[in-house]
């Protein structure tokens, strides 16, 4: 299995469950479902990335490209990642300082909701 | 002459399989397991760094990754033929503050403005894509020894990490 994507709506908030490996071969896929849940009035998402196996820089420019969609609704995107190997590349990258990232989705979902 | 050398079409199915036979090869040569998810990334982004370069300029010559395994390193050279677009048009990474007729709020030069909410750098500041040599930074942050070097016909990544009798050596 490539990647696996599912999402569900949690207390008015869109979770995205993805798993699998997130490369140059899948990330369209992830791609196109930000874009389609952007499209249908989801602005408050969160991606729940503890099933990943594998993120390279395109699954990166995925995620920031959904933020900036997010974002230009006035909306959020978090991740839930607690894998030290995932988080190297938004270590690597700096990108830890743009996106929320939190342990579980209940802490995500508590984070956003919190600030509203 | 290299342990394992392969070329595969330049579609981004492929990557994943070279990603698979670099980190057999790598764990074989004796790359402690503590740096196999490293060479995993850098051999895939440097691989897909190939596929796109490759699909805009040669879309039927193979990418070419050659895999060696000594007592003291293993190392990977992926080549590619044809060239990226230089730096004039990718965008900068982290980008800097616009100039002329930016976005508001803008930065200073180091683009770290907080935006609203948000935990850190200003998301105004991302280009809509990230550059396309993000990646070869990310194989800079993950390997400890990267060389990229132009061929004739496009580029070479050779890049390295220590194998076990290195990681033995008393420091």
């Amino acid at each position: 299995m490539d990647l696996k994507l599912e999402h569900h709506d949690s207390e008015g908030i869109e979770v995205v469950d993805v798993e699998g490996e997130i490369d140059v071969y899948t990330a369209p896929r992830l791609r196109e479902l930000l874009i389609e849940l952007v499209n249908t009035g989801h602005y408050q998402l969160v991606v729940n990335m503890e099933k990943v196996e594998f993120l390279d820089s395109t699954g990166l420019g995925v995620l920031v490209g959904g933020l900036k969609r997010v974002r230009a609704h006035d909306g959020s995107l978090d991740l839930v990642c607690t894998q030290e190997r995932i988080l190297k590349i938004f270590r690597i990258t700096g990108l830890t300082k743009v996106f929320g990232i939190h342990d579980s989705v209940d802490e995500a979902i508590a984070a956003r909701k919190s600030e509203k | 002459m290299a342990t394992v050398e392969m070329t595969f079409t330049p579609l981004p199915a492929h990557v994943r399989t070279a990603r698979l036979v670099a980190t057999a090869v790598a764990r074989r040569s004796g790359v402690a397991e503590a740096l196999l998810d490293e060479v995993r990334l850098a051999v895939g982004e440097a691989c897909s760094r190939a596929v796109e370069v490759h699909q805009e300029h040669c879309p039927q010559t193979p990418v070419r990754v050659a895999l060696t395994g000594s007592r003291e390193r293993f190392e990977v050279v992926v080549t590619n033929a044809g060239v990226h677009a230089d730096g004039g048009d990718s965008a900068e990474w982290p980008a800097p503050a616009q100039q002329g007729g930016g976005e508001p709020g803008g930065s200073g030069r180091d683009g770290a403005q907080r935006d609203g909410d948000g935990p850190g750098l200003a998301v105004s500041h991302l280009p809509p894509a990230l550059p396309a040599e993000l990646g070869l930074a990310v194989i800079a942050g993950l390997a400890d020894d990267v060389q990229v070097s132009r061929t004739e016909s496009g580029l070479s990544i050779r890049m390295s990490w220590p194998s076990q009798d290195a990681a033995d050596k008393p420091q």
